[in-house]
């Protein structure tokens, strides 16, 4: 094992290379990569110069975390090749890349919350005596990379799981600084961070980048995108769009690149608005739970579709288990039907007087018992409803499952199978009827339709509006922007855990809905160029 | 400098065990009719060391966020492979015992490669495995007993007294904190088991040895099970294939990892902490003699002792602000 203190500071060789100048840093040439049948990477080109910071944009699933993964060892690409100064590399595992030089901190954090700062800093090479680790080293080279990333003030024997999620960040940027890599990869990496901390790593990234170190910088903040980065490239749809100098396009070009035209799906039309003064179902007032939700108000009146968009984690989930009851802590109103409702479980919220429903994001750990049998998962919920003084009545259980999956169409061998038998479309569509068999008034959906087929897509469509027309409430939180401009009477946009503007009837289109996800002023999105620094 | 303070938070739990069997014990030797004697520390200290061993064992593969359902049939067969190879003088004495300890050592490593290479749940593979050396113990000793010419030299060196008055036994336990867990603890092997158990996923994102450090583990586990089953072929001078024993073990096994507060969600704990926890189980047990309580009520106390004890682990479930990660 190597002893981390006596390693040369790799920051001297990329200097070099990057005088030489024959070959760029790193260059990604046709890279793809498939899961299953979705395409999440096409034939991708990058070029990563030493000493500039290159920004990577892109809507939600336009392939950033995938090309990052791929850089960074945790997936083999399945085609296509990676140079490193010009000679090809593969890495099998996030230890190669990190040998190799390259760096990355991770949206979803790379702590391991028992151990203590120091020793995550420097968890994959310790410094070490006779064949142990020697904590004071540690110690001591834990404490320069908290300096290098300005926190000094963390201290390095505190467990990782007790610092708040902003100073985790900083460790996080540490730990990857004590590697000295030549190619550093931020995803996300200020999204959790105050404005103050912002500054800090700002400060921190310019000095590595005159260091000669090459920044990858994935953000969904084009404020910040415009401060720090002298390149950047478009990704949409696991394809590059293009690469340009920052500063020579403006905010409304880059979020048409973004957006792009493509395939729309087929959605029913839409209603008459409601009356506006008829009396909501469902009204949240000031609801609050710090610090991922913050004074959210809205109402949705029956036969109405009311859409959550923005993006991924800006307090969505949240607001949809804190209505369903599953939130402790939460401060604010809920009114159903205009009346005060105190809904501190999930069984008070599915219970008749209130008749909400959730439709949860993942179906197989929170939806259904896989290994149990339709009839099982579709009757579970609302055994109550065929049963009389807690004696199921099985003909009647029989008839309302049948019915359902009539309804539903759902295709499955029988109902004595396995749910996990289904295919993903129809075990959502289980999961919907699961909820249907209740009979509820208001339904909460999350990302209802992720990862299944667009046959079945439609038919999801088809059924909220049914739904809607026959008088229930829908809230509709969805990733996909042309979900919520093709289902949604009105669309509220989240970010940061507030509301940040809300989209009714023709004003949900696309544009709107990016530049108010990215929380772009509304009068900037037309005219204001993404000025250089 | 606040350092002490994080490190007092890190050996709380082990702090706390230790608390709870000086207690214990303490009021163990005041009623007991013969008092602090050398003789009375004796034999509670050889009673303990079994399951302080076995909690070791155990300890290895918690901190791993696994469990291993295998320990107390590693140890009841390293009991009866003991009774067979431990032999002669001492010094082939000390060889058979080393080949014990090897094989032991071996079944360790049989259940980490099922569990690392076979990604089968470390309870499945347990309790089969554990099925397996039972087996093989029971071929080995079909009825209780032992080699014409057991090494009983041997076994009284190392269950005997030390000038008289410290436990060998003892000696030997703190010889394997200090050369198996002390240096296991400070490894980057050992640190990575730990990380592996708190997070799998942010360990091999960070580039750690997952594989092998849970590889380690198990084999240490094997290792400290053997151990203890030398010991018990020590103390009794025979083998037996006993598995209500084995079960016992291994179920006392996990009682003493919880009560030396090593958490069995893995990454947290120390196996200083288990064998304080195995210890004090023990002393509930000889507290029951003292006050001359009926033996049937033993398990009872002892039950009521670990409900206590884990009670104080869930209070934190009372901060969860999010209902479903009281699922997860």
């Amino acid at each position: 094992m190597p002893n981390a203190a006596d390693r040369p500071a790799r920051g001297a060789i990329s200097r070099k290379t990057s005088m030489n100048d024959q070959h760029p840093l790193f260059r990604m040439e046709g890279i793809s990569k498939r899961y299953g049948g979705v395409r999440a990477l096409e034939r991708a080109d990058l070029t990563v110069e030493a000493g500039r910071v290159h920004a990577i944009l892109g809507e939600n699933g336009a392939g950033k975390s995938t090309l990052i993964k791929v850089m960074a060892g945790v997936v083999a690409p399945d085609e296509g090749r990676m140079l490193l100064d010009g000679r090809e590399v593969k890495f099998a595992d996030p230890a190669a890349a990190n040998a190799a030089g390259i760096a990355c901190i991770f949206q979803e954090l790379s702590l391991i919350p028992d151990l203590t700062v120091a020793d995550n800093i420097l968890a994959a090479e310790p410094p070490t005596r006779f064949g142990m680790i020697d904590r004071k080293a540690q110690r001591r080279l834990a404490e320069q990379a908290l300096a290098r990333a300005g926190a000094e003030d963390i201290h390095p024997l505190m467990p990782v799981k007790e610092l708040p999620l902003s100073r985790r960040q900083l460790v996080e940027i540490a730990k990857a600084l004590v590697r000295d890599p030549r190619l550093l990869i931020l995803d996300e990496a200020t999204s959790a961070l105050t404005a103050g901390d912002v500054a800090k790593v700002f400060a921190v990234l310019r000095r590595l980048k005159a260091e000669g170190i090459a920044l990858l910088y994935i953000s969904h903040r084009m404020q910040e995108i415009a401060e720090l980065a002298d390149d950047c490239t478009v990704f949409r749809n696991g394809r590059k769009i293009a690469t340009y100098r920052a500063g020579s396009k403006t905010d409304d070009e880059v979020v048409e690149m973004m957006i792009g035209r493509e395939y729309r799906h087929v959605f029913p039309p839409k209603p008459a608005t409601p009356p506006a003064d008829a009396v909501p179902v469902l009204e949240a007032r000031h609801l609050s739970w710090a610090p991922r939700l913050n004074d959210v108000s809205f109402s949705v009146r029956a036969g109405e579709v009311v859409g959550l968009g923005g993006l991924d984690g800006q307090g969505q989930r949240e607001l949809l288990l804190a209505l369903f009851g599953v939130l402790r802590g939460t401060r604010g109103e809920v009114l159903v039907d205009g009346k005060p409702a105190r809904i501190t479980a999930p069984q008070a919220a599915k219970a008749p007087a209130i008749g909400m429903a959730l439709i949860p994001e993942d179906r197989k750990t929170e939806g259904l018992m896989l290994p149990m049998s339709v009839r099982d998962n579709l009757s579970l919920s609302a055994l109550s409803m065929v049963s009389n003084l807690g004696i199921i009545d099985q003909a009647a259980e029989r008839r309302a499952v049948d019915e359902m999956i009539k309804l539903l169409a759902i295709r499955t061998a029988g109902t004595r199978v396995p749910a996990g038998s289904l295919s993903g479309g129809n075990q959502q569509k289980l999961v919907i009827a699961k909820w249907l068999m209740r009979e509820p008034r208001i339904i909460l959906l999350n990302d209802p339709t992720r990862g299944i087929d667009v046959g079945t897509k439609q038919e999801i469509y088809q059924l909220l509006r049914r739904l809607a027309d026959s008088g229930a409430a829908i809230v509709l939180y969805s990733t996909d922007y042309d979900e919520l401009i093709g289902c949604c009477d009105k669309v509220l946009v989240l970010y940061d855990g507030t509301v940040s503007r809300v989209l009714e009837g023709p004003e949900i289109t696309e544009r709107a809905l990016v530049g108010s996800a990215l929380n772009l002023a509304e009068a900037d999105t037309g005219q204001r160029a993404v000025e250089a620094t | 400098m606040r350092d002490w303070r994080f490190t007092l938070a890190e050996q709380r739990a082990t702090w706390l065990a230790l608390g709870v069997f000086l207690a214990m014990f303490v009021l163990y030797v005041a009623n007991h009719p013969a008092g602090f004697t050398p003789n009375v520390v004796q034999t509670a200290a050889n009673k303990g060391v079994l399951l302080a061993l076995v909690a070791m064992a155990q300890t290895f593969v918690v901190v791993t966020a696994g469990i291993d359902l295998s320990v107390g049939m590693v140890f009841i067969l390293a009991n009866c492979l003991a009774s067979h190879l431990v032999v002669g003088s001492a010094a082939t004495g000390m060889a058979g015992m080393l080949v014990v300890l090897g094989a032991g050592t071996l079944c360790g490593v049989l259940n980490g490669a099922i569990v690392i290479f076979g990604r089968l749940q470390p309870i499945v593979t347990t309790i089969a495995t554990g099925a397996v050396f039972f087996g093989i113990a029971l071929w080995l000793r079909p009825f209780p007993g032992s080699a014409p010419e057991f090494s009983a030299e041997l076994a009284d060196a190392l269950t005997g007294k030390v000038l008289g008055v410290v436990p060998a036994s003892l000696v030997v336990l703190a010889a394997v904190v200090l050369l198996v867990w002390v240096p296991f603890r400070r490894s980057v092997l050992g640190r990575a088991a730990y990380a592996a158990g708190s997070s799998e996923m942010a360990a091999y994102m960070s580039g750690m040895p997952i594989r092998r450090a849970k590889l380690l583990a198990y084999a240490l586990s094997g290792l400290l099970a053997a151990m203890g089953g030398v010991f018990l072929t020590f103390f009794t001078y025979s083998g037996e294939a006993s598995l209500a024993n084995g079960n016992t073990y291994t179920l006392y096994s996990i009682a003493a990892v919880v009560l030396g507060g090593v958490s069995l969600f893995g990454g947290r704990g120390s196996a200083v902490g288990a064998i304080f926890g195995a210890l004090a189980f023990r002393a509930i047990g000889d507290l029951m003699f003292v006050f001359d309580v009926d033996p049937l009520w033993q398990p009872l106390f002892q039950g009521l002792v670990l409900v206590l004890a884990v009670s104080v682990g869930a209070a934190r479930l009372f901060q969860v602000r999010n209902k479903l990660e009281l699922f997860g």
